[in-house]
């Protein structure tokens, strides 16, 4: 837990050593804005609430959360760092989820900086509240999924770019897995289980509830999981391929 | 106390390292020397832990490196090739973070950041990011990460490599400085930091081990260890010296007329040169015992197999 925290504090440090933080932060806050009020309709919609920012969310996040995270390990393979830390007494484990922390820390400062939207509305109407809380929570339980995809990319390879783009493709998937896109696919060949089964990936189904402040277990759920898998599968990749 | 058998690393087909067997005991200062790509990287990244061995086994302090590399990891103070380390942190950044996964605490954590930064000079550069550094000053930086714990082990891939002489020699006594339980792995390209620093030398070459043994006995080993060499004013009959008691050979040089009397194993022809020179009042202008090239009993260890 101690040398978890240590990394943890090491990397979010990092992150606004370089520019990587304010740069995502400032992107996001301004996309963030662009979205609710230009192509949400936030104010012509008339109603005192946060859907149309919360709505957005995932196609921000398949682009700004594969930049912040594609640095991870990419960059640590690159520079011969990850032999330093490899030696020093903390375990794979301990390293991906100190370094999974201080980017979600950065994505969740990044949304709590969007609190002048949520005054916004207050000032405008009398909004849910607890609405408005359950979807930033939801919100970023998602950018954790899109996260943790993104890390295990970085993983694979020494090359930023590649992790980028990669991590993009993945991510993609993930978010349009209930649509024809990825169905389409499956259409012909797969029986009905295995088809809904790849569309019950998707994260918009499962933000869909979630951005209008419902927190259903099986989503919540979906999400922890998906995080704990793609994590487990950077350890195992970063274990095989540290040396490389 | 470090226990090597048949330690193997395969890369794909490529074999790295070959069989190693060696044991390393407290208050050995190794110097590990050979060619590039001779698997002296690949042999240190696995006495770390970082690699797992394709085969054969590593016990440190009794405890098996591939179930224990935590516990083993913590006794051990390492420097890789290279001296990477976080870039964008400052100095001093860099050094706390060390000594925190260290389990460094409190008072003791300062005092020995402190002690390190004293050490290896750092005060200059505390709070410069590491990426603005000098090469020489990245490498102390490295070298002062490895150290902060006082390791029990310390293990060194290249650690004078882009020093100028004076940091090699700073270098070289931070090493010779370190008491005297402790075992320190050095790897070098540099033939005299051996004979400088370390007393035992051990040549890889292929993946094997080629030698093992005191750098005296790498002296030894070559054909010029305690050969007379002498240079005269004048032409003069040199034809006694070949003759003398203990003297195996001589060589001339046409060129500049240097006189190379090689003795025979084990012996020292000094004396008997000096007599006979006396004797003969041959113009010597110059006269200087050898004590062994290294780099041609370096060329000949790890050439070896290629000439066979």
């Amino acid at each position: 837990m101690r040398n978890i925290w240590i990394i943890t504090k090491r990397e979010f440090s990092s992150f606004f050593a370089t520019p990587v933080a304010y740069v995502f932060i400032a992107i996001f806050l301004m996309l963030s804005s662009i979205f609710t009020f230009f192509i949400g309709n936030l104010f012509e919609r008339g109603q005192a609430d946060l859907l149309p920012f919360f709505n957005f969310h995932p196609w921000l996040y398949l682009f700004l959360v594969p930049a912040i995270a594609m640095r991870t390990w990419a960059e640590e393979r690159k520079s011969g760092s990850i032999e330093l830390l490899m030696t020093l007494p903390v375990s794979v484990g301990e390293a991906v989820m100190g370094k999974f922390f201080a980017a979600w820390g950065v994505l969740a400062l990044a949304l709590a900086l969007t609190f002048p939207l949520w005054l916004t509305v207050s000032y405008l109407g009398a909004p849910d509240n607890g609405i408005i809380i359950a979807a930033y929570v939801g919100s970023w339980l998602m950018a954790g999924a899109f996260l943790a995809i993104s890390m295990c990319m970085s993983a694979m390879t020494k090359n930023q770019v590649v992790a980028f783009i990669l991590a993009i493709v993945v991510c993609f998937l993930f978010v349009v897995s209930g649509s024809g896109i990825v169905l389409d696919a499956f259409q012909h060949w797969a029986d009905n289980a295995v088809i809904d089964t790849v569309a019950s990936f998707s994260f918009l189904t499962h933000f869909e509830s979630m951005a209008k402040g419902v927190l259903a277990l099986n989503d919540v759920g979906y999400f922890l999981i998906t995080m704990g898998v793609w994590l487990y599968a950077s350890l195992v990749i970063i274990e095989q391929k540290k040396a490389d | 106390m470090i226990a090597v058998k048949n330690l193997s690393r395969y890369f794909d087909k490529f074999k790295a390292v070959d069989g190693l067997s060696f044991d390393i005991k407290a208050g050995d200062i190794v110097g590990f020397l050979g060619p590039n790509g001779a698997g002296k990287s690949t042999t240190m990244k696995m006495l770390t832990g970082f690699l797992p061995a394709s085969e054969g086994t590593i016990h440190i302090n009794d405890a098996d490196i591939s179930k224990h590399s935590k516990s083993v990891q913590k006794i051990i103070g390492y420097l890789p090739e290279g001296a990477p380390a976080y870039g964008d942190m400052t100095v001093y950044q860099f050094l706390l973070f060390i000594a925190q996964i260290r389990e460094l605490k409190g008072k003791r954590k300062h005092e020995r950041i402190a002690e390190v930064v004293a050490q290896l000079e750092l005060q200059a550069v505390l709070d410069r990011p590491i990426d603005n550094l000098s090469k020489g000053f990245k490498r102390r930086v490295g070298l002062a990460q490895a150290i902060i714990h006082d390791p029990k082990i310390l293990i060194l891939d290249e650690p004078t490599d882009g020093l100028d002489p004076n940091q090699k020699h700073q270098v070289r006594k931070l090493i010779q400085g370190l008491s005297e339980d402790k075992i320190v792995i050095i790897s070098t390209h540099i033939l005299e930091e051996v004979a400088a620093v370390c007393n035992r030398v051990m040549i890889i070459a292929d993946g094997a081990l080629k030698f093992d043994d005191t750098p005296l006995a790498l002296q030894q080993k070559s054909r010029f260890y305690q050969s007379v060499s002498l240079t005269m004013s004048y032409a003069a009959d040199i034809s006694g010296l070949a003759e003398l008691d203990g003297v195996d050979d001589m060589e001339v040089d046409r060129k500049t007329g240097r006189v190379t009397l090689f003795p025979e194993p084990g012996a020292h022809i000094l004396p008997q040169v000096a007599e006979h020179i006396q004797l003969r009042r041959l113009p010597v202008e110059d006269l200087h015992v050898d004590q062994g090239r290294l780099d041609d009993v370096f060329r000949e260890i790890t050439a070896s197999k290629e000439s066979v």
